[in-house]
């Protein structure tokens, strides 16, 4: 099963654009990452610049309204992701904890839908999805 | 936590350590059967403190310590050689001077050297076959030997003797726990490559029981090869075989129909395709392509299925590259089967008649008189060119050497379509 383990940083809400995590933690990162690797569980992984250099695009009232970051109201944003594929929750879990992960950092672990998980009328209407997933590239590097 | 929380992460945590533990204890006391003894002790260990104490906050570290101790009790008991007592006592003492190891020294130290011996060791040839298969997905896969026996639809027992007995093997023959040097390397990498595709293969092609996949098997097969590539980065073949395995568990959901019977490559719904695998093992290939050399059969088998995977539509594919393709192949790993699978890329790319004379030359080969796939892809020929009769009664030998059911009924249904069709032509003529 694949699952996302989703980090969310306390604080990034609010970090300044282009703000990057220093050289200390991004080698105990990538120590984590290797390790992710050599077991042959880990898939994809990706960094996100904080939301001060993004948008938000809401639908209040059905229309589209663009608000660029930061986002004062947000709790919790996205810092980055991994996507592991392992045997059960329990070993996402086992893997997330072995994160480096500093006092602010919260890893949120999500299984990834399969057409599979859906019921017949919701695969047929999600039907092309993955050959839209091959055009768009999204699920790999 | 509760008590069954607590058995998940403990299955969780073997499934991520036991590996490297046993790796690392084989390193110490050389001798992988002993190793996995010890292992299991600490196993059982944890199973009976974990649940009051919690699991710990190095539970790797934990094993290995717990594991260590059992070492020099055993040992002690057994009163073994000195000086392999004093060798463990050290390194146990080096150990604990390290605290509570972080990270950093899980993954250092000799970790990476210890699984690829026993990668090495778990496949060597004294082994036969299966024995190599069961001991690599015991060692080095984390699977119990229930899970194992399951997946292979073996009596637990029997498996569990099969594991007895190799380990003992490796025992008596004195198996060294290294990795090959020099001239020796080679063949015992394709042995270690061999018994990964062969866990891949049972899963993605079953060959007997009632269902067409086993998609546990082929997902440890891929976990399999995905660590042997960090752990032997500099050999080309080992990344064929990660593209060849991306490759064809990507259309895992494709070709499986909804009552579970078996769609074949060129039918296949390619929406279905995991384009995230074929990234993955359109990556691996260019990686092995990029080592340099001539590409060996796994990366030139994973260069025929990127052909496929490059394709968007059955009509799209590069049938006479496929064809050169196995034309390599064969020159460099002659087999009935590639020269098969070359009779039907060349009857897709000049025609069913180019595609039947070779096939027909295959006929008289020993080798394939009770292969289902020769009748199997005679019959598709035969069918192209109109000649029904035949055909049919090519399908139905087919049908009658497999040992899948659902590739059975596959089979069986082309020789009634071939009746109808010859039946049909027959009152129209």
């Amino acid at each position: 099963m694949r699952f996302m383990m989703l980090m969310i940083p306390k604080g990034y809400e609010t970090a300044a654009p282009g703000t990057v995590p220093d050289a200390k933690a991004v080698e105990a990162m990538m120590k984590y990452n290797q390790a992710l690797q050599q077991a042959g569980v880990l898939i994809a992984l990706d960094g996100l610049h904080p939301p001060s250099m993004g948008a938000r695009v809401s639908f209040e009232g059905g229309k589209p309204k663009v608000t660029d970051g930061p986002f004062t109201e947000a709790k919790e944003v996205l810092g980055g992701y991994w996507m592991i594929d392992v045997k059960s929750k329990q070993e996402a879990i086992e893997w997330a904890s072995r994160c480096p992960g500093s006092p602010n950092e919260v890893i949120e672990i999500r299984q990834v839908q399969e057409l599979s998980d859906f019921p017949e009328d919701v695969q047929k209407a999600a039907s092309g999805f993955q050959e839209m997933q091959a055009q768009a590239g999204q699920r790999a590097k | 936590m509760t008590e069954t929380n607590t058995h998940r992460a403990i299955d969780a945590v073997w499934r991520i350590e036991s590996a490297r533990l046993i790796a690392g204890l084989a390193r110490i006391v050389g001798d992988v059967g002993l190793a996995e003894d010890l292992a299991q002790d600490a196993l059982v260990a944890a199973l009976e403190r974990w649940p009051e104490s919690g699991v710990p906050d190095n539970p790797g570290a934990w094993l290995m310590a717990t594991a260590k101790h059992r070492a020099i009790d055993q040992l002690r008991r057994r009163s073994l050689l000195d000086r392999k007592h004093q060798q463990l006592g050290h390194e146990l003492e080096a150990r604990q001077e390290e605290a509570v190891p972080d990270l950093d020294a899980a993954i250092d130290d000799h970790v990476g050297d210890d699984l690829l011996r026993l990668m090495f060791t778990a496949c060597h040839p004294v082994l036969p076959t299966d024995a190599r298969v069961a001991l690599t997905l015991r060692l080095v896969g984390g699977l119990t030997t229930e899970e194992i026996a399951r997946a292979f639809l073996v009596p637990i027992a029997t498996l569990a003797q099969r594991i007895v007995r190799a380990k003992r093997t490796l025992a008596d023959a004195k198996v060294p726990f290294e990795v090959p040097r020099g001239a020796e390397l080679g063949n015992r990498l394709a042995s270690v490559l061999e018994v990964i595709y062969l866990v891949f293969n049972e899963g993605y092609s079953a060959t007997a029981g009632d269902d067409w996949m086993r998609p546990a098997l082929c997902e440890d097969a891929l976990r399999l090869g995905r660590i042997l590539a960090e752990l032997a980065p500099a050999e080309s073949e080992v990344h064929g075989l990660v593209a060849l395995m991306e490759i064809q568990a990507s259309r895992s959901r494709a070709r499986v129909g909804p009552s579970g019977e078996a769609i074949l490559l060129l039918e296949q719904d390619r929406g279905k395709w995991d384009q995230l695998l074929i990234r993955r093992g359109l990556a691996a290939l260019a990686h092995a392509e990029a080592l340099g050399g001539i590409l060996g059969p796994y990366a030139l088998q994973a260069a025929i299925a990127a052909c496929h995977a490059r394709a968007r539509t059955a009509e799209d594919t590069d049938w006479p590259r496929i064809a050169a393709l196995y034309e390599v192949l064969g020159r460099i790993a002659p087999s009935p089967i590639v020269e098969l699978n070359r009779a039907v890329a060349l009857s897709r790319a000049l025609g069913p008649a180019e595609g039947l004379a070779l096939a027909d030359m295959l006929s008289s080969e020993p080798s394939l008189k009770s292969y289902h796939l020769l009748p199997a892809v005679r019959g598709d020929l035969l069918d192209q060119l109109g000649r029904y009769d035949e055909a049919g009664e090519e399908f139905r030998r087919a049908a009658s050497l497999t040992r899948n059911a659902r590739e059975r009924d596959v089979l069986s249904e082309r020789a009634a379509a071939c009746a109808r069709k010859a039946a049909s032509a027959r009152t129209t003529a």
